[in-house]
């Protein structure tokens, strides 16, 4: 029994220590703490909407401004065509942007990572259908597919998040994929099968484990990818129409031809805010790459 | 040139005694291979439209002709053209025969059929993103080129920045800036390029005039789609050369007193060319596909123009031709981009 406690003691022990190490790595990495640090303060931003803006201020029969107002000390960033407060739009609009991004992003890692581990860790006809399947889909055009699916299964904040989750998931599958098949060969896999270790158990206990850092640094750059694609189809008008995202601002402002009148507080923050969080899940990415892929770090 | 002899694979390829374990195969078995799975490929995106737009919305028929059939004759008369009342099986091979003789139904915002609707549309699009692509290909190429040589440097860190905050803009916003700046005019600046579409009203489109003012009105459009793709090209040229850079023949034509531009030029970019190119063969399968945002930005009608106003209605046959086009493009591009690098690379065709 005190062996037992004492090896877990230690691996406990090795475990923080690599923590403790990649974040003294992270921390190094200068563009990486700045997309951080312009994360925390989005995050932030979203969970405390409540608090800094009304929600009443998302109410078209409750505006109190003129229509595409500019900005004045009573409305900082201007109205929109309703009336509505641009910046109360812009903190709300947040919430939806975030959080479409991250649940799109748990069902792409899901699907990827399943699909990923499956065709490398299966030889044979299952691991090579599924591999074709990947192919297939990094190959489809985004966008079209995107929209045949949106137009499909009809408009709300779920379908939109799967409509991205379903499209975006093969990169992440590739990456897991030619990961796995390296860790299959190693020889502590082929140990623990000699001694009677089935599927499930290599699965879970040996090759899951060694994906997992390349999971987790793929996941930051997938949510970039998720919210950008949440903008671009809330822009076509494929996003939920009850609800206010970033996207659906642009579309707003675009409809209402916010361009011609030249209501530039109207267009630019939403805009601008869809570049920054995006450009810092990027960056927070890769910093965590490097961190975690020791040889990717010569070539930045 | 030895060329010519690896582009007649198939005599070559049947003549030769079997191949030697760790030899590449002949290039004849691996085109054959590369057709054989974009057939496939192909095949798989007609079962997803076909799936898709029949099976999941409930009825078919109603969700197709959504709202637009007015009395049962019409229902039924919609029913026979396309097999929707006739079991599954059957009516994919409707479907198929159909796709594959052309035949893509009716739009029902135009009513005219959807194949000589994406065939009219198709030339402004090709017009956008083939002058798009071939701006950003040069462009990136050289900036790749220039960044890598000079790793590092100003350029290097400037490119390398540029590109990433171009990679986490949507382009269609950059597009709506460029119009708000340059074609409304900011301030005391006058508008100085078109707000929209391909040609002025009173233009003639065979003259001069109506020539140049074509290119007036893609400029804006042209511009933002270069800056969207020019990333791409860069970071792949880039990094391909990065990998040439430690090389013993490039230490050798130093050695043998080459100028640095010589080294560049002669000797390590033809070698980092090959990923370069084919990412241009790539992209330009996704010139249908790519350009549906800046197209809807800047009203330019195309295919991406095209299919969002199928978004409205929404028009389900003009959406599944697109899909269809779109990704049948992408596929052709593949296949051509494989062949190609299996032409250049023997290593590949393992």
């Amino acid at each position: 029994m005190s062996a037992g406690t004492e090896a877990r003691r230690l691996a406990r022990r090795r475990r923080a220590q690599s923590w403790r190490h990649g974040w003294r790595e992270f921390r190094r990495n200068r563009s990486g703490m700045a997309g951080a640090v312009v994360l925390t303060l989005f995050v932030v931003m979203a969970l405390a909407a409540p608090l800094i803006a009304d929600a009443d201020g998302l109410s078209v029969t409750r505006a109190t401004g003129g229509v595409l107002e500019s900005p004045s000390g009573a409305y900082p960033l201007g109205t929109d065509d309703n009336g509505r407060s641009v910046l109360t739009l812009l903190i709300w609009g947040s919430r939806i942007s975030l959080l479409v991004g991250l649940l799109a992003t748990v069902i792409s890692i899901l699907i990827g990572t399943t699909v990923g581990l499956l065709s490398g860790y299966f030889g044979g006809w299952p691991g090579a259908v599924l591999f074709r399947l990947t192919e297939w889909f990094l190959v489809i055009p985004f966008l079209p597919l995107a929209i045949v699916l949106a137009t499909v299964l009809g408009r709300s904040l779920v379908n939109i998040a799967i409509v991205i989750g379903v499209t975006s998931w093969p990169g992440t599958a590739l990456l897991i994929r030619s990961q796995t098949l390296s860790i299959k060969q190693r020889a502590y896999v082929d140990r623990s099968r000699a001694l009677g270790g089935g599927h499930g158990h290599l699965l879970a206990r040996h090759v899951l484990p060694n994906v997992m850092p390349l999971v987790f640094a793929n996941t930051t750059l997938t949510v970039a990818v998720a919210i950008l694609s949440e903008t671009t189809l809330s822009f076509l008008g494929l996003g939920d129409p009850t609800r206010v995202s970033w996207g659906s601002m642009l579309q707003d402002a675009f409809q209402v031809g916010a361009i011609t009148t030249g209501s530039w507080w109207f267009i630019v923050p939403p805009g601008l805010c869809v570049v920054l969080v995006v450009l810092s899940f990027t960056l927070v990415g890769q910093a965590l790459e490097s961190v975690l892929n020791p040889r990717l770090r010569e070539r930045r | 040139m030895s060329l010519p002899a690896a582009a007649d694979p198939g005599v070559g390829a049947a003549l030769e005694p079997p191949a030697a374990t760790g030899r590449p195969r002949g290039y004849g078995r691996y085109a054959l291979g590369k057709v054989a799975g974009s057939l496939a490929s192909l095949g798989f995106v007609l079962v997803v439209n076909f799936f898709l737009f029949r099976v999941l919305p409930g009825d078919p028929a109603r969700t197709l002709g959504r709202g637009r059939f007015t009395t049962d004759e019409q229902l039924d008369a919609f029913n026979e053209t396309y097999g929707l009342d006739q079991p599954l099986p059957q009516q994919f091979l409707t479907f198929l025969g159909n796709t594959l003789t052309g035949d893509l139904g009716v739009s029902l915002r135009y009513r005219v059929p959807v194949s000589e609707l994406i065939w009219d549309r198709l030339w402004p699009t090709l017009m956008l993103v083939g002058t798009a692509t071939l701006f950003a290909a040069l462009i990136g190429i050289w900036l790749g080129v220039h960044a890598a040589w000079r790793r590092g440097g100003p350029l290097d860190r400037i490119s390398t920045s540029a590109s990433l905050t171009v990679y986490s803009m949507p382009e269609w916003w950059l597009g709506l800036l460029l119009i708000a700046a340059l074609s409304v005019g900011i301030g005391p600046l006058p508008g100085l390029f078109p707000t929209g579409g391909l040609r002025s009203v009173d233009a003639d489109p065979s003259s001069l005039a109506g020539v140049l003012d074509t290119a007036w009105h893609l400029t804006l459009p042209v511009f933002t789609l270069t800056l969207a793709y020019l990333a791409d090209y860069a970071l792949v040229m880039r990094s391909s050369l990065l990998d040439e850079i430690g090389e013993d023949y490039l230490t050798t034509a130093r050695a043998k007193g080459l100028r640095d531009k010589v080294v560049r030029n002669r000797h390590a970019v033809p070698n980092a060319l090959l990923p370069t190119t084919t990412v241009v063969a790539l992209n330009f399968g996704f010139v249908v596909a790519g350009a549906i945002t800046v197209e809807t930005v800047f009203s330019i009608p195309g295919l991406g123009l095209l299919a969002t106003e199928a978004l409205e209605v929404p028009d389900y046959w003009v959406l599944q031709g697109v899909f269809l086009v779109a990704s049948a493009a992408v596929i052709v591009a593949n296949l051509a981009a494989n062949l190609l690098y299996g032409l250049l690379d023997p290593r590949v065709r393992t």
